[in-house]
């Protein structure tokens, strides 16, 4: 019986952070539904246990159906008849054996016959899931839709549908259109609201939703007349047993297969307005783009999860030249490299997550009762970290997980790139991660600010005074220093107070800040756990001397050299 | 409509995973060091039964099991997919009984129960694998028999519509309630723990574990009585203790041995019938064959 959750012990290392009583605290809010529901938790240890239960059941779908039928998903992927999605039967197995297990509206309160769970362990439902099948993560990870309504719905709204979210009810957030990709401002889409009939319409063409043709879906549109900026967007939820919207064709993709990518057009469709007119964009979609985010963070993990042990098994099972190939250097150094990318993503995701956590915790607190001085100061000072931390775990996460699949398909050689192995379709499936839900390049545009207002700076200091076990004092002399390195290398940018050359170097910068996060991540788990020292070691090393091409480039390429590059392209 | 249905299932020891002292001398398994399992008939007994109370709202599904209090554990994981209650017969005057003692105490238990509508088990156990304690037990009670089930077509008040799998094709027979079914492999497999009933139903325990762990169980049981799994004796069923255990089981075996597998000389053959007809022989002699 394969459990994707039981046979990794890293999912209940992270589970069992001591952040986690803090999260449990403020989830359950003192527990006060002990004894109303016959599943709420009595207490932190027992909340922790049914996280536990539930992952390993989840596990058992992961390993026992989601994984083998991922192949079948992959070679047939989804129909589309009579402009309606039909997922492949596997794809429906899968879905239904979850539902089967009650685990849909994982996140959602109780009053809606959710599990009441944190981010947390829905996160790490994710990354179980997409080790087994990339493209079912994105079907179950859209259970944020869920949690958007939950946060900005109106109570009629969430009454009537957050409990059909747990019965299995499937999400789809449309955003993109033909020209509103990474600018969102842009969306066409347009809302009416009929003053007789006292509703909203929808007309328009949405482009490369995924899952597009679900039960219900978050529409963002522009509502208001006149205006072509985000001010004049909101979002809308449109149900599909309206029949108002038709899918004119499903994407033809280079991976996630499972997961059908859909072009809707939307002929007068009644929709219903989510929270408040113009804030559909600045504040609603803000937040279910950072929930979906750490998804594909979740996704990434789970797929370089999946490509590193495909990767390690192989090297064991290959011989070249009478023995296997792991043993040489070549390999095992590629392997080793891979694993410590693979437990840094990890690590920095689930830091992520227990940061948005107790931000959103908080956030919902506060509309049961009014927080103390100390609950609010730590909600703000959360919801900061949750908002840097989010970009830059979905950049590292979706960069290694492509770094991990191409080495892993390297150590295949030309098995690999044929069909005849899993690798082949992690490798396709993992190239999405860095585009979707914004760009890596997008990312950085976010996590950059996290540089300048000093966010990240300051949980450095944080994160170094809790090294304190003696054997970790040399790694941890390595991370100040390339911590001063970072200092040096930033007050010089800053220095010039040229946005233009800040913006040439500040994907070097967050990555020179992102290597030092996890490298201190790396260490505190290891004063945890010793099974981190490897690659913590590793990690630091590699991360040392990335750091230092990096700070080489952005001290020696000035303004002449922004100058020259855009002469080349002739770019004023 | 609403029926009492009753589910039969065994814990047996994971016949995948055998060591090497898995027979004590008598002949009797040495459950102390193997790691045990739900039977997988009785899964596939479970789903079945867990079918028709989704089709039959209001129907009661009851898990019966017969073994050490360490069996409870098949009980609680019965309850996370879907039971309603359990009962474990446990008591050392139980020990030992073959096909028909065990049958013989199940039957009592579920006379207990009565009026039971249905009862489902597994064909056989993977540890015995004799397919006889189904059929044994329905003729004790007097209940018709479907054996082989593989799915369920149809059910109304008074009868049971059942596809059986059978070595050379499949059969539908209809049966009039109350009726006893066992289940094959191949019927639907077992549904997987639902997450709610696992939070409800983790802690549930039968008085013996919690004494064993020494945890007070009055308040528990007091505040939250559905956690309590039942725990019945020879006297609870009104079981005659002669027709139990060794004593009540004919069943005698009589010699234990470990087979190892092992090609040690290769035979070689010609095709005269001599040859042939000396190597039957020696299979014969050996008890390989014959």
């Amino acid at each position: 019986m394969e459990n994707f959750f039981l046979d990794n012990k890293s999912l209940k290392f992270h589970l069992n952070h001591h952040l986690m009583e803090k999260i449990v605290r403020i989830k359950e809010d003192d527990f006060s539904e002990k004894d109303i529901y016959d599943y709420a938790p009595q207490d932190v240890e027992d909340a922790i246990d049914n996280y536990e239960k539930v992952l390993e059941i989840i596990g058992e779908i992961a390993g026992e159906v989601i994984a083998n039928n991922a192949e079948i998903v992959d070679a047939e992927g989804p129909q589309l008849i009579n402009n309606e999605v039909h997922y492949h039967p596997a794809t429906q197995e899968n879905y239904n054996s979850l539902m089967e297990a009650d685990v849909m509206g994982m996140t959602l309160p109780r009053k809606y016959q959710g599990l009441n769970f944190p981010i947390l362990p829905f996160v790490m439902s994710n990354e179980i899931i997409a080790r087994a099948d990339a493209s079912f993560s994105n079907i179950w990870g859209l259970q944020d839709c869920a949690e958007t309504i939950n946060e900005f719905a109106s109570e009629e709204i969430k009454d009537q549908y957050l409990p059909l979210f747990s019965q299995g009810k499937t999400g789809a957030m449309a955003l993109t259109e033909p020209d509103a990709g990474s600018d969102l401002q842009a969306v066409q889409l347009k809302a009416t609201y009929d003053e007789k009939k006292e509703k909203w319409y929808l007309n328009g063409v949405k482009r490369f939703i995924t899952n597009g043709d679900a039960d219900i879906s978050l529409v963002l549109a522009r509502s208001e007349e006149g205006t072509t900026d985000g001010r004049g967007l909101s979002l809308f939820l449109y149900d599909r047993s309206d029949k108002a919207v038709t899918v004119r064709r499903i994407e033809n993709k280079m991976g996630i297969h499972g997961s059908p990518t859909c072009e809707l057009v939307f002929k007068n469709a009644p929709a219903r307005l989510i929270g408040q007119r113009k804030l559909g964009l600045i504040k609603y979609v803000m937040s279910l783009m950072n929930a979906a985010r750490l998804g594909v963070a979740a996704q990434s993990v789970g797929i370089a999860e999946a490509a590193y042990r495909e990767g390690y098994k192989y090297a064991l099972e290959r011989y070249q030249f009478g023995k296997p190939i792991i043993q040489f250097p070549a390999v095992y150094e590629m392997l080793n490299l891979m694993k410590a990318k693979l437990d840094g993503a990890r690590t920095l995701m689930y830091e992520t997550t227990r940061f948005v956590d107790i931000y959103k915790g908080l956030n919902y607190l506060s509309e049961k009762r009014p927080l103390n001085q100390n609950e609010r100061d730590e909600l703000k000072k959360y919801q900061k970290l949750s908002e840097y931390y989010t970009p830059l775990v979905k950049l590292f996460a979706s960069e290694y997980a492509n770094q991990v699949t191409y080495d892993a398909m390297q150590i295949h050689g030309g098995s690999g790139y044929m069909k005849d192995y899993p690798i082949e379709r992690l490798y396709r499936d993992a190239r999405i991660t860095n585009i979707y839900e914004g760009t890596s390049q997008l990312q950085v545009v976010a996590a950059i600010r996290g540089i300048t207002n000093n966010t990240f700076r300051e949980k450095l200091n944080d994160y170094n005074s809790q090294i304190t076990h003696p054997e970790l004092q040399n790694l941890k002399s390595s991370l100040i220093k390339m911590t001063s390195q970072y200092d040096h290398v930033y007050s010089k940018i800053k220095d010039t107070a040229d946005q233009e050359l800040l913006d040439f170097h500040a994907r070097r910068l967050v990555e020179m800040m992102g290597n030092i996060i996890i490298s201190y991540l790396l260490l505190l788990d290891t004063q945890r756990d010793i099974q981190y020292l490897s690659s913590a070691q590793t990690f630091i090393k590699y991360a040392n001397a990335q750091n230092t091409q990096h700070a080489g480039l952005i001290t020696t390429m000035d303004d002449e050299d922004v100058c020259a590059c855009k002469n080349n392209f002739g770019i004023e | 409509m609403s029926f009492k249905i009753v589910v039969l299932a065994k814990q047996v020891p994971d016949t995948a995973n055998v060591t090497q002292d898995a027979m004590k001398e008598d002949g009797t398994v040495n459950r102390a060091v193997l790691p045990v399992i739900f039977n997988p008939d009785d899964l596939h007994a479970l789903e079945m039964a867990l079918s028709v109370k989704d089709k039959i709202k209001g129907s009661e599904v009851i898990l019966l099991t017969m073994g050490p209090v360490r069996a409870t554990e098949i009980i609680r994981e019965a309850l996370f997919r879907g039971a309603d209650r359990g009962y474990l017969l446990t008591d050392r005057r139980f020990a030992g009984s073959d096909t028909l003692a065990t049958s013989y105490a199940l039957s009592m238990a579920i006379k207990k129960l009565w009026p039971v509508d249905l009862v489902f088990t597994g064909r056989q156990a993977i540890d015995g694998d004799t397919a006889q304690v189904g059929p044994q037990t329905a003729e004790k009670l007097g209940l018709s028999q479907i054996t082989y089930a593989e799915k369920l077509i149809d059910i109304d008040d008074s009868s049971i519509t059942i596809k059986r799998r059978l070595g050379r094709g499949i059969e539908i027979i209809k049966a009039p309630l109350p009726c006893l079914i066992t289940v094959n492999q191949s019927a639907p497999r077992c549904r997987f723990r639902n997450a709610k009933l696992v939070m409800k139903y983790k802690r549930a325990a039968s008085i013996s574990e919690l004494q064993e762990r020494n945890e007070d169980y009055y308040q528990l049981f007091e505040n939250k009585p559905y956690l309590k799994i039942d725990e019945w004796g020879v006297e609870d069923i009104n079981a005659d203790v002669n027709w139990l255990g060794l004593s009540g089981s004919p069943t005698k075996v009589k010699k234990i041995e470990n087979v190892v597998f092992k090609a040690k000389e290769n035979l070689i053959l010609s095709d005269n019938d001599n040859d042939i007809d000396n190597l039957m022989k020696t299979l014969i002699n050996s008890h390989i064959i014959g």
